[in-house]
């Protein structure tokens, strides 16, 4: 039966590399989710038959907890709101982390401390290793995970927020002291691997991981959260993966390992959309150079305030309209109608795309997600290289709701804390429409100074009411 | 007994590579999709939640049972949740590729609007 469980385990994760590889386009991806599903379904049959010996004792149990995790997750699954995608994303991420150093807690006591071992376990070495990596690495992102989920709810009050961002370098100092705590308790379990150690140690090296993922999302800003949401995805992968060699489980390691290696590549690319290296968002903060940037550049000029019908007339007469949504737009739930208004303007003649900065929204590619449940076609959403040619062939442009991706301080400015960072070229269009709520600046802290040139105007209020009123207009037109 | 452990390394290190190869070539608009299916994918440390509680023996504390139980449901959860989370949004963008051209009648209104 041994091999029956190995050669499923085979099948299942040539599924997950099947279904991942579909993930990659949208035409294949919806089949590509299932394909991976299918996998995972028969990586849980060939588990459940080879404990099936064993396993007569805890049945109850394990009927009972399949049962109750589906009964759990199904509903938030299904109702949750796009908007809210992401924090239900790093909720599931984290309950994954949490699965993790609840095994490897469980397996240390289970053994007594790794004093001793079941006949088809794997050698000590990874066994020790194994486990006190993947419980490290688990509680640091189940505990990270719900910091990120509470944020990205924000449940966290504004002012507590803030306080918690401006102590970036107390929680990273801190970090680097746990971590090496973490490591040395672990390092002592790991030497009396042979004896055994008490309970407490292992709860001493999962607590100090726990309090080194809260540190770690504690002082992380908004605008990084995707970022740190893709790496403690990733990280929940590698500990999946080092649980697996522990266990000598292979469908675990392949599949943790896939997650560890995309994920980071993933948190990679986000981080060079942003300009930012990963130890940057992880080991600094925006904050603190951006007080002084923006000080200096509060008398940039005069603003333009502009309205709706005069907006609505702009747009009516264009050839070409591109739409920059930012998260002003998905926080406004705007995404249905700024379609709307999209189908009026082409229902004019005007071609309407709109330019998609990677960073846009609160996960990577969040904007496209909402934007899609809008029902908006799947072409007519423009990645930053593909559209950046066409804005200065674009009559106007209109900014729902984003600032830092299409401030040309990051192009031009090298005293911008944002320098570098690859942007919209909106301030090339002819003329560009902001929507915006006021003038405070973005989640940098920084002045845009493309809100101060002569072909920008701004219409202030709540995204949506604007484009309603937009719309409105049109209608009148 | 180490040939398992290096035969396990191996797989570590090609399923690795598997990974990135995979990635490489997502675009953009379905980042959030593809993290959210491989935050499915690591709903696979459920089988080490079975295995853990499937392997308890009669005589285990109370607590290891606990804790073995409680991660069956956290991994349950993250296996469920993710796969249905990403069909959710992986749903929205199907059929708007392929289906839905413009309006047609996107042209005689052009002229019109460039009469007034």
């Amino acid at each position: 039966m041994t091999y029956l469980v190995n050669s499923l385990y085979i099948v299942a994760f040539g599924l997950f590399i099947l279904g991942l590889s579909g993930l990659t386009g949208p035409k294949t991806a919806v089949r590509g989710n299932w394909i991976a599903a299918t996998g995972m379904g028969l990586a849980v049959i060939a588990t459940l038959i080879k404990v099936r010996d064993t396993a007569s004792i805890n049945w109850i149990l394990i009927v009972a907890g399949l049962v109750i995790g589906v009964v759990l997750g199904v509903p938030p699954a299904k109702k949750t709101k796009m908007t809210a995608m992401p924090q239900l994303v790093a909720l599931f991420n984290g309950v994954g982390g949490g699965t993790v150093a609840l095994i490897a807690w469980a397996e240390f006591i289970e053994t007594d401390g790794f004093a001793h071992f079941r006949p088809d376990q794997s050698p000590t070495v990874a066994l020790v290793i194994g486990s006190l990596f993947a419980a490290i690495i688990g509680s640091v992102s189940f505990w990270g995970s719900l910091v990120a989920f509470l944020k990205l709810q924000e449940s966290i009050p504004k002012n507590v927020e803030k306080r918690l961002v401006k102590s970036a370098k107390l929680f990273q100092a801190a970090n680097i002291v746990l971590l090496l705590a973490a490591i040395a308790a672990a390092v002592y379990i790991g030497l009396n691997a042979g004896e055994g150690t008490p309970v407490w140690t292992i709860v001493v090296v999962l607590v100090l991981a726990g309090i080194m993922g809260l540190f770690l999302v504690f002082p992380i800003g908004g605008a990084d959260m995707p970022v740190v949401i893709s790496l403690l995805n990733a990280m929940t992968g590698l500990s999946a993966a080092a649980a697996g060699l522990a266990l000598n489980n292979t469908a675990m390691i392949v599949a943790g390992m896939i997650v560890g290696a995309s994920g980071s590549i993933l948190t990679n690319l986000m981080a060079v959309a942003m300009n930012r290296s990963i130890p940057a968002i992880v080991f600094g903060s925006f904050g603190a150079g951006s007080d002084a940037a923006a000080a200096a550049s509060t008398d940039q000029g005069t603003v333009k305030a502009t309205s709706a019908a005069d907006a609505a007339i702009q747009m009516a007469y264009a050839n070409q309209v591109i739409v920059v949504p930012g998260y002003g737009l998905a926080v406004a739930q705007a995404q249905h109608t700024v379609k709307e208004m999209a189908d009026l303007l082409e229902s004019k003649g005007v071609e309407v795309k709109y330019a998609i900065h990677p960073v846009a929204g609160r996960m990577p590619g969040h904007m496209n997600v909402l934007l899609a449940e809008a029902d908006v076609e799947y072409d007519a959403m423009k990645e930053m290289d593909d559209i950046n040619g066409e804005f200065p062939r674009t009559d106007v442009t209109i900014v729902i709701g984003a600032n830092d991706v299409t401030n040309p301080a990051a192009r031009n400015d090298p005293s911008s804390p944002i320098h570098g960072m690859p942007i919209l070229n909106v301030d090339e269009s002819r003329s560009v429409i902001v929507l915006k709520r006021s003038m405070n600046s973005g989640y940098a802290g920084i002045e845009n100074p493309l809100f101060f040139l002569n072909h920008t105007s701004m219409l202030f209020g709540d995204a949506k009411k604007s484009v309603g009123e937009v719309i409105q207009e049109l209608k009148a037109l | 007994m180490y040939d398992q452990l290096l035969a396990n390394l191996a797989i570590l290190v090609l399923a690795g590579f598997v990974g990135f190869a995979v990635i490489s070539k997502v675009p953009n608009t379905l980042h959030t999709p593809l993290m959210s299916g491989t935050n499915a994918i690591h709903g696979i440390v459920v089988l080490g939640a079975l295995i853990v509680l499937g392997e308890l023996p009669a005589d285990a504390h109370l607590g290891v049972r606990i804790i073995a139980f409680v991660a069956l449901i956290f991994g349950t959860l993250n296996v469920i949740g993710g796969f249905l989370v990403t069909d959710r949004m992986l749903g929205m963008f199907k059929g708007r590729s392929a289906g839905r051209k413009k309006p047609v009648e996107a042209a005689p209104n052009a002229e019109a609007g460039a009469d007034k």
